[in-house]
């Protein structure tokens, strides 16, 4: 690289660029947010929030997702201590809460469609079913991206690029994690509390 | 499943008036691909431009596609106002009434998406880096992909053409019409994943250049050192980042009803209708600011170089762009006061609409002022900002009249309002947009445009623009509503509407200059060569690089230390050091355009329910995706020899 030829090159532009991309699926998010909070109440004779929600169950994936963003923090520390061992171990555990994860959400889902409760019988449950699948799919992704950067990593070892690739991935899904509070309060909470 | 999905042999027969279309287009198209053939050059184009990852050429060729989908859309204008002027009493025109509502909603989503977003990210590439110094954008492989989504999407629009049919709800299709009940055919599909894939396009536009003008301004040039047009271009990116994730998520919402039958905003099973109108608004009212910052941005730079002075007031100038940034958002309700919320949610809209008259007066303002006393050169550019100025203010005083719900309520879905938003967006936005291309023409090509038919360009614009609208206003009071096909003789009508025709033609013989206009200056380039590179006598960082801009954009990158560094550079003739660095640059790049290809498929697959090619454009567009993030040679380098002969070869003798 030529002698500092920007004006603020301290942060690097993927850091950044990735920030701002983050902030852009917050407003995604929100307008998801925004329309299952219009469409909550408007489930057209079918079952509410109360009828269909498991609230124990969960529980255990909140709990699984919320532990996969600590071992991905143990993870991030790891990496930046070139421990590539601990990475492996702490991005496997990751991806393995990620994966159950999504495994519970994907039976959760054919439960209430074999139940009768599909996306097609309601606003409530259109809505239910499009903000909760959206964050799957996002979740989907950071696996996907995750287990490529395990890949290239375990190929070309903890370099400087493959460090920075994995804390753009972390940041990713501690992003995850955050909308998935919200969603474990907007929509079970509130919907299993029937207020 | 059927292999084919939806799509049978009936999506190919069209109306005469139709096939006709499909036959130029189609003809158009061999005669490009023969002619390239004859000429062997597909391999130069490859190389040069459709790969290429150089700002300066994206830009090019956005501004190339969208000056072809103005061509559509004009014509698309000529049928709409066509049918107008002969479609009374017994006479039923040209068009059938579902062929009408298609070409309104064609002509409607044409000219947003794919003429004035296109012109507008075209100008930004190629003058934002230019303006802050720097060699390229953020991130070069995304900028080409964000081109290549935006003419998937225009290569989509133009498919419903030949294949099917387009929307007939309008260019915002509005829901329940827009819902599968209503709206059976292929056409809002088709709308809509239009929007989505170069709506995406846009969205990373908007990412590339907000991170691009944060972090890449040449040394010492602070924010409030930026030009006003990078600052009119930082608003309007903010925007982007705000309210385009807005729309896919809307979009998304209507295509799940759409495919999969779910209930967003049907009219029962417990949809709202009007959610979808509050959502897609909530995106659509900042999209028109989006649209007319840089605009305002261009004029801002014009009006200070042909008037030899520094932009009035500077900091009011930064202060009205982000008023007009953060305003914009918080006035989407106005859009349908007779949704009925109520008198004090539409009173706080309505409010909130009127106050961002108030930073837009202080730009007027700021524009005259900058005028007064200076030594103004009433070259081309300057005849469309003074066009603009008259036009924008008429349309801003009838966007403010409507801003009181209770006049609101008497002209809403009238014609007036027609007439309002398309004088804030040919008066604004349009006028804007080819006072840059004329204005930095020079620039990126190193010959100037022909003045004389520039000005009479201009001129036949603005008149043409007076006589077509003024009478779309009267018809709008007089209580002709929009998209109408077909109207009663008694009305009295037809009248206005022929002396609207009338001035289409006018617009028309504008555009027709302009073409002669560009196809004249090039073939007799040599007479209007610019050697200095600086041809208006410019103020700003893009004058001071040689014309055409090198691919590095800067040999040496400047330092900072003025809001007008070049314009200050000139007067204490400063006298640079010339001490070249060996440069990187972006290797090209082929996969933005093959990611675009794959969700063309996509997109296409969607529309016709073909699953296979659903899943195939999706595959392969993450794939391709992967196999970029693989490759880790993207740049080459640019040698201290090389950069010497090509200054040699464009420094003035």
């Amino acid at each position: 690289m030529s002698k500092a030829h920007n004006s603020d090159s301290s942060i690097d532009k993927p850091l950044f660029g990735f920030w701002v991309y983050l902030m852009t699926d917050l407003m995604l998010f929100s307008a998801l947010f925004a329309s299952f909070i219009v469409l909550r109440n408007n489930t057209f004779g079918g079952p509410g929030g109360k009828e269909i929600f498991d609230m124990p169950y969960v529980l255990v994936q909140t709990a699984a997702l919320l532990v996969s963003s600590f071992t991905a923090g143990l993870g991030i520390l790891s990496a930046r201590a070139g421990n590539k061992k601990l990475v492996y171990r702490f991005f496997t555990i990751t991806f393995a809460l990620g994966l159950l994860f999504i495994g519970m959400e994907i039976s959760e889902f054919d439960k209430l469609v074999s139940e009768g409760n599909s996306w097609r019988e309601s606003g409530f449950l259109s809505a239910f079913f499009t903000l909760v699948g959206t964050h799957g799919l996002h979740i989907t992704s950071g696996l996907l991206w995750m287990a490529i950067l395990i890949w290239r990593t375990s190929k070309e070892g903890l370099t400087k690029t493959n460090v920075k690739r994995l804390t753009l991935m972390s940041y990713f899904w501690h992003f995850l994690d955050i909308v998935w509070i919200f969603i474990f309060t907007i929509v079970y909470l509130f919907g299993a509390a029937g207020l | 499943m059927n292999f084919w999905g939806k799509l049978n042999l009936e999506a190919f027969q069209h109306p005469k008036l139709v096939m006709g279309a499909v036959v130029g287009m189609t003809l158009t198209l061999a005669f490009v691909v023969t002619f390239l053939t004859y000429k062997k050059k597909w391999g130069w184009l490859w190389r040069e431009w459709l790969t290429s990852l150089d700002p300066k050429k994206i830009g090019v060729m956005y501004i190339i596609v969208s000056l072809l989908m103005l061509f559509r859309g004009v014509f698309d204008a000529a049928l709409l106002k066509f049918q107008q002027a002969i479609s009374i009493g017994n006479n039923n025109g040209i068009l059938t009434s579902d062929s009408f509502q298609q070409v309104f909603s064609a002509h409607g989503t044409i000219m947003i998406f794919f003429v004035a977003m296109g012109l507008m990210f075209g100008l930004i590439n190629l003058i934002v880096p230019l303006q802050i110094g720097a060699r390229d954008v953020a991130f070069p492989f995304l900028n080409s992909l964000s081109f290549w989504l935006f003419v998937a999407g225009m290569v989509l629009v133009n498919t419903s053409l030949a294949v099917g049919e387009f929307a007939a709800a309008g260019w915002l299709a509005y829901p329940p019409l827009s819902e599968l009940a209503y709206s059976p055919g292929v056409g809002v599909d088709y709308w809509i994943w239009t929007l989505q894939i170069s709506g995406l396009g846009s969205l990373l536009s908007g990412i590339n250049f907000f991170v691009t003008i944060i972090k890449m301004r040449a040394p010492g040039m602070s924010l409030t050192k930026m030009p006003i047009f990078c600052w009119s271009v930082l608003g309007s990116m903010v925007m982007v980042l705000a309210a385009f994730p807005v729309l896919t998520a809307t979009l998304a919402m209507l295509a799940l009803d759409r495919t999969l039958g779910m209930h967003f905003f049907t009219s029962d099973f417990g949809g709202n209708p009007m959610m979808y109108i509050n959502l897609i608004w909530a995106w659509g009212h900042p999209e028109v600011y989006i649209l007319v910052l840089p605009a305002f941005g261009i004029f801002s730079e014009i009006v200070s170089t042909f008037s030899k002075k520094k932009i009035f007031s500077y900091m009011s100038m930064v202060w009205a762009l982000m008023a007009i940034t953060v305003l914009s958002m918080i006035v989407w309700l106005h859009h349908f006061f007779t949704m009925g919320a109520g008198a004090n949610v539409n009173a706080f809209f309505g409010i909130m609409t009127m106050v961002i008259a108030i930073p837009t007066g202080v730009k007027v303002f700021n524009w005259l002022f900058t005028m007064y006393r200076g030594n103004i050169n009433f070259a081309s550019p300057m005849y469309w900002f003074m066009g603009f100025i008259a036009t924008f203010t008429v349309g801003g005083v009838a966007g403010v009249l409507m801003a009181v719900p209770a006049i609101d309520f008497q002209v809403h879905n009238s014609l007036f309002l027609v007439a309002h938003f398309h004088n804030m967006i040919i008066g604004g936005v349009v006028f804007g947009y080819f006072a840059g291309m004329t204005y930095w023409f020079p620039k990126i090509f190193g010959f100037r445009l022909h003045e004389g038919l520039g000005k009479l360009a201009a001129n036949l614009w603005i008149y043409g623009f007076f006589v077509t609208f003024i009478p779309i206003y009267i018809l709008g009071i007089m209580g002709a509503t929009r998209r109408l096909d077909h109207y009663d003789a008694s009305l009295g009508w037809q009248s206005l509407f022929i002396v609207s025709g009338v001035g289409l033609m006018i617009i028309l013989a504008g555009a027709l200059v302009q073409v002669i206009q560009y196809v004249y200056s090039i073939k007799n380039r040599a007479k209007y060569i610019d050697k200095t590179g600086d041809p208006w006598g410019g103020r700003t960082l893009e004058w001071s690089t040689p014309s055409p801009v090198p691919v590095y954009n800067f040999a040496v990158v400047p330092d900072v230390s003025e809001r007008d560094q070049f314009w200050a550079d000139k007067q204490n003739k400063t006298i640079k050091s010339v001490e070249y660095e060996p440069i990187e640059l972006p290797k090209n790049s082929s996969l933005g355009l093959i990611i675009a290809g794959f969700a063309l498929a996509f997109g296409f697959g969607f529309v016709w329910h073909m699953w296979w090619l659903v899943i195939v454009g999706l595959l392969g567009a993450i794939i391709a995706f992967i196999v970029r993030s693989l490759d880790t040679q993207t740049e080459y380098k640019i040698s201290v020899e090389q950069i010497k002969k090509l200054e040699k070869l464009s420094t003035p003798a």
